[in-house]
This record gives C-alpha cells, sequence and structure tokens, in this order.
C-alpha cells in the first residue's frame, strides 16, 4: 500500500504532556514538517521560552536551549551571529513575548534579525495558571481578572502582529490560526514562508498562531476552538501584514 | 620583552579580548566602560567579529548567552547597574554550564550610584546577585598589563570550567593609559571546528547524533540537586586550583592592609608614609575574589597587631578578611565609598589611628 502519511522526523517519539485540547503541540508538528520538508532539521536551532512550552525540547528533534523569561529574541540573536546559515526559530507565548519579552521582541525585529519566531498567543499565562496575559480580551476571566477584564484598569488587549508590522526589519509578519484543519494547512504555509524569508535572509519573519488553552479558559477543547473563533479572531484578524516581494 | 603600546584601559581590554580569539561582543552604553564598546564597534568587523549593541544589558547578557551556547567565544562588559541587569543571564549561564568573559568596570552604588569609581560590587560579583547555587570565578587586576594578562586566562578559566568569568576591573582602570604588553594574535576558532572543541554546543545535529539541548528548568527537585551536586564539584576544584595573591612586606608587619584592584596600589604608597612614621606595614592583594586567597592569612607572621581592610566600599570585603583571618587579629576597614577614592597619606592616617586608638574588630573608621 502507498504510504500517504508519516508522522514526521522531527517530532521525536515522545508522549506530549500538554493538556488535551491544547493546540502547542499542533504547532510543533507544523514547524517540524516544515524544517524536515525542507531538509533544515539538522540545521535548526531552537529557543524555547519560559511557559508551557519550555519543556518543547523534549519533543523537537532539533538542537534546542531554553531561555530565561522573554529574553528568547535576544538569545537567537547571538545564535545566529555563530552560525550565520544555520535555520534558527524562537517558539514563544504570550505572557512570554508580549509582556516581559517586548523589549526583546521589538529589538530582533528593529535589527531586521534574520531569525523566524513563532508567536502562541492563547490569550493567556497558561503555565502559571490562568493569570491574564496582554493578549487577554476585554471582559475574558482569568485569576488575575475575575471579574473580566476591564479596559479602564488593564487597556485593550496588544495586537503584536500589527504592532510588529510597523517595523521595517520584520519583513514577514503573518497571523495564522489553529482551530480548524484548513486554517491549520494555512499555518503550515505561514511556516514554510518564514524559513524561506530566513533562508533568504531577507529580515525577521514573524507568525502568529491564535491558539487554544482549555485548561485556563475552563472550556472543553471543542468549546475552545469555537471560542477562540467567536471571540479572539474578532479582535485578532487572521492575514498577512507584511510579506516581502521575494517570497509570494 | 614584547613591545609596550600606551592604550587606556578599556581599549586595551577589549583589543585583547579579540587576541584572545574573542569573536562576539555584545554591549549597551555605560559610563565609565563606553570606550570598550566602542572599541569593539570598531575592530571586532575587521577581525571577522560580530557586534551588537544591544537594547539593554538583560538583552546583552542573554545574546552572550545564544552566542556561547552555541560555541562563540564571547566578551560582554558593563558597569555596576548594568551588571545588575545582567544577573538573571550570569545565572543562567552557571545553571547550563556555558563559558562567557565578563568586564565588569565598575562604579559607585548603590542604585544609579555615581560614574566615579568604585568597589562597592564586591558582594555582587563574589556572592552572586542572580538566583541560585552557584559562584562566578572573579578576577580582580590592579594594572592595565595584569587586566590584559588576567583576561587571556580569563577565557582559558571559563572554558575549562565551563563557567562565567568576571574581571572586576573598576572606573579607574578603565579609564587610565597605562603602557602594556598585549599577547598574540590568537585564530579564533572556525564554525565548523565547534563540535569538535565543545560537543555540547548548539550547532544543529546534521542527522549525525541525537539532539543537544540546553535546559535550566528541572521540575523534578531531586534532579535539579543532582544536576548542582554534579556541577558542584568544579567549584571546589576551583577553590584548590584558583585562588591567586600577592603578598607584600608582611616579614614583621605590625599591621597589614588587604586592598585589590587599583586600590591596592594607593595601599602601597601608604605602605611607605607608614615606614616614614616608623610603622611597618604590609600588603595582600587578592588577585582572585572568588575563589577568595583565604591561605595568604596564613603567611602572617606573630609580629602582626591587626588586619586592615582598605576598600573603596563600606567593608564588604572585610566579611572575606575575617573568615580568612579567623580570629586570629583584631580586623577592621578603612573604606571611602561612592565613588570618592583614597588618597595614601588618608590611609596611612587611619591606619596609624587605628593600631593608636584600638578601634580594632570590624569597626569602620
Ligand atoms: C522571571 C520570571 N518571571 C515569572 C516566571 C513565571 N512564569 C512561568 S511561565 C509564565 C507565563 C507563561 O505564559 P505564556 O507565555 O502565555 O505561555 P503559556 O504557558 O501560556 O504557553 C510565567 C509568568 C518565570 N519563570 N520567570
Amino acid at each position: 500500500m502507498e504510504k500517504v502519511f508519516e508522522y514526521t522526523r522531527g517530532m521525536l517519539d515522545v508522549k506530549l504532556t500538554y493538556c488535551p485540547g491544547c493546540t502547542h503541540g499542533i504547532a510543533h508538528r507544523l514547524i517540524m514538517e516544515t524544517l524536515d520538508e525542507r531538509g533544515l532539521l539538522g540545521d535548526a536551532i531552537g529557543v524555547a521560552p519560559i511557559g508551557c512550552s519550555i519543556t518543547s525540547h523534549r519533543y523537537l528533534n532539533v538542537d534546542m536551549c531554553e531561555s530565561a523569561h522573554g529574553r528568547a529574541p535576544a538569545i537567537a540573536s547571538g545564535i545566529k551571529r555563530v552560525h550565520p546559515n544555520a535555520a534558527v526559530f524562537t517558539y514563544q507565548g504570550d505572557g512570554d513575548l508580549a509582556s516581559i519579552g517586548t523589549a526583546e521582541i521589538v529589538h530582533a525585529a528593529h535589527r531586521g534579525e534574520k531569525f523566524c519566531t513563532f508567536f502562541i498567543n492563547n490569550a493567556i499565562y497558561g503555565m502559571t495558571g490562568g493569570q491574564m496575559a496582554p493578549t487577554t480580551l476585554v471582559g475574558q476571566k482569568t485569576t488575575t481578572t475575575r471579574e473580566g477584564r476591564s479596559e479602564a484598569a488593564c487597556g485593550k488587549p496588544l495586537r503584536i502582529s500589527e504592532m510588529l508590522a510597523t517595523i521595517s526589519g520584520a519583513v514577514y509578519v503573518e497571523r495564522v490560526s489553529l482551530d480548524s484543519p484548513a486554517n491549520v494547512r494555512k499555518a503550515k504555509k505561514a511556516v514554510h514562508k518564514a524559513f524561506e524569508v530566513q533562508e533568504k535572509k531577507l529580515g525577521f519573519a514573524f507568525v502568529e498562531m491564535l491558539s487554544t488553552c482549555p485548561t485556563n479558559w475552563g472550556l472543553s477543547p471543542v468549546a475552545s476552538l469555537e471560542w477562540l473563533r467567536s471571540n479572539m479572531m474578532q479582535y485578532y484578524p487572521l492575514g498577512v501584514f507584511r510579506n516581502p516581494e521575494e517570497v509570494m | 620583552m614584547k613591545e609596550k603600546v600606551l592604550m587606556k584601559g578599556n581599549e586595551a581590554f577589549g583589543e585583547t579580548a579579540i587576541r584572545c580569539g574573542c569573536r562576539f561582543y555584545f554591549g549597551y552604553p555605560i559610563t565609565p566602560q563606553n570606550e570598550l564598546t566602542e572599541y569593539m564597534s570598531a575592530n571586532l568587523k575587521k577581525a571577522g567579529g560580530e557586534f551588537i549593541q544591544a537594547e539593554s544589558e538583560l538583552a546583552a547578557v542573554n545574546m552572550a548567552y545564544g552566542a556561547a551556547c552555541s560555541g562563540g567565544r564571547v566578551l560582554i562588559s558593563s558597569s555596576s547597574p548594568g551588571i545588575a541587569l545582567m544577573q538573571e543571564g550570569l545565572s543562567f549561564m552557571c545553571s547550563v554550564q556555558v563559558p562567557l568573559v565578563v568586564i565588569n568596570v565598575s562604579r559607585g552604588g548603590p542604585g544609579v550610584g555615581s560614574i566615579q569609581p568604585g568597589q562597592a560590587d564586591y558582594y555582587q560579583a563574589t556572592r552572586g546577585g542572580g538566583n541560585g547555587d552557584y559562584h562566578l570565578i572573579v578576577y580582580a587586576p590592579s594594572s592595565i598589563q595584569e587586566a590584559s594578562d588576567t583576561i587571556v586566562k580569563a577565557y582559558d578559566v571559563a572554558e575549562k570550567y565551563r563557567n562565567p568569568v568576571m574581571v572586576l576591573a573598576d572606573g579607574m582602570l578603565g579609564q587610565m593609559m597605562e603602557p602594556v604588553s598585549l599577547p598574540e594574535m590568537k585564530e579564533a576558532l572556525a564554525e565548523e571546528d565547534i563540535p569538535k572543541v565543545k560537543p555540547w554546543a548548539l550547532v544543529g545535529h546534521k542527522d549525525q547524533r541525537p539532539h543537544n539541548v540546553i535546559k535550566s528548568l528541572y521540575l523534578q527537585t531531586e534532579q535539579l540537586e543532582e544536576t548542582i551536586n554534579g556541577y558542584w564539584g568544579k567549584y571546589e576544584t576551583a577553590k584548590k586550583e584558583l585562588p591567586e595573591y600577592e603578598a607584600y612586606n608582611l616579614d614583621g608587619a605590625e599591621v597589614v592592609m588587604v586592598a585589590y584592584g587599583s586600590t591596592s596600589r594607593i595601599v602601597l604608597e601608604a605602605i611607605d608614609l607608614l615606614a616614614e612614621s616608623g610603622i611597618k606595614a604590609g600588603l595582600i592583594r587578592p588577585i582572585t575574589l572568588w575563589p577568595f586567597p583565604y591561605n595568604a592569612f596564613d603567611k602572617i607572621g606573630s609580629s602582626t597587631k591587626a588586619v586592615v581592610s582598605v576598600e573603596l566600599s563600606k567593608g564588604q570585603m572585610l566579611d572575606d578578611i575575617l573568615i580568612g583571618s579567623n580570629g586570629r587579629w583584631p580586623a577592621a576597614v578603612v573604606s571611602r565609598t561612592g565613588g570618592v577614592l583614597i588618597y595614601p597619606q588618608e590611609v596611612a592616617d587611619r591606619v596609624k589611628e587605628l593600631l593608636e586608638g584600638g578601634k580594632l574588630n570590624g569597626k569602620s573608621v
């Protein structure tokens, strides 16, 4: 029989310990499949964040290091100086990237660093038990906004892709969603583009992935996907914010 | 004898690092170490290296971690408040055992403090400003020549021990000019040779080995304890192998002063002044601050009545002197701080006052 699908060599044969319905697993697989398809697994170096995916190096079959909270883009900048031809990427949550690590991500984009960042926006701090993130929606209940996020007290959520798209060094910026098979396929294309931008040394490539956190949202996996579609996608529109001519 | 050149300390530090094969520097402007960052920006590229003016010291130390964990020879530098921001990365790099050389051209503190030379970073350097069980290896040179020689040694020690090494050079050493003979230019490690020399480094597994992982998180407490115990052995070795000091005039000394860095040069002059008034004084100059050369105190003879720490801080090194002297002599501190320098005459006067007034045992005058 013809083999039509194979689990990527990019994922190690280790059981994922993420919660049921969490989309970190999908994001991991997309990045690893892409590296595999581009023949880059052996030349890839990844930086894991602080957050649930700090353990991503258990699953991803590429050289990896952990980072202090939010500092992954600075670390990747250092790695890329030593290995200018490696496929370097950071994988970061929205507490890590959009809160404590805003300086590092903005300045990596500002310098036009030639690595990729995959930004997992699940509108909450997962690992520490469901506190408000800068991406938490107005009205969304978290353990630090029990009545729902108040705009008056906390402001409106940060739209990171739109913000980074104003920086000229961020040559490729796209927001995708991991909620449905069709959107997952689109997300995979975005990951390919991000690595193509890096291979061509065009500048900083950024892919935001709208993701779920059923445990801390207090919803079932299926209801979480529905919540993502009807709430997050309204505030965080999918689409390409910057795209270099060289990769269309 | 190699040819000497007249150089500003900060520039000599940078040139030495380049000659040691350092090809990666990350820095953020802060006085009194700006000339070092500027020197690297102008000269590292020419040597085939990479320079980034980071957005903060926090970013600089993390860039250094990235470059070092993927096999590069790295230098970072800053001054006291910037070093405070780097503590996160220094603790992290100790925990994952990645080598680094960091130069602290220290100034007066705490807080923003002053921009004049200070030694109040003694605790920050030797007691660990970051979290967890770790040590930085700390050298305190007292001249630009010694600083240059120390940087050469620091790279070897950092890589042998796979641990960050701090060169604590106060603002005086950074800013002054002295003749220095620099080391020969050493070839940098080529990217393709990294795996041979540093098999742990992240270079991409090339489908030829299991992936390398550099990790600091251990959710199983026993595993973390085992990891710490695993690398603690090297600190025990360091305590045996690394302590260095210089002793001067200890034979028959009535009082022994302990001073490091540029302050030790002031003390040498104070010793001459004391001799003029009939007081024989000696000096112990710790060269390593961690591990501290406690063994130096065994060289002190029976003629000595007191041990005095002379430092540009409020008696921070005094703690190590009390450990080293272990109750054998009364100890005190002569200090100026906040970036104020001390003159040889003031040291001599205050030591005399101490000996006459018996104001000893940890008391500051
Ligand atoms: C310096 C520092 N501050 C705080 C923490 C605690 N902490 C661990 S994970 C985390 C939040 C991570 O949330 P996010 O980036 O959204 O990732 P997720 O867990 O949702 O995937 C925080 C605050 C830490 N480890 N280090």
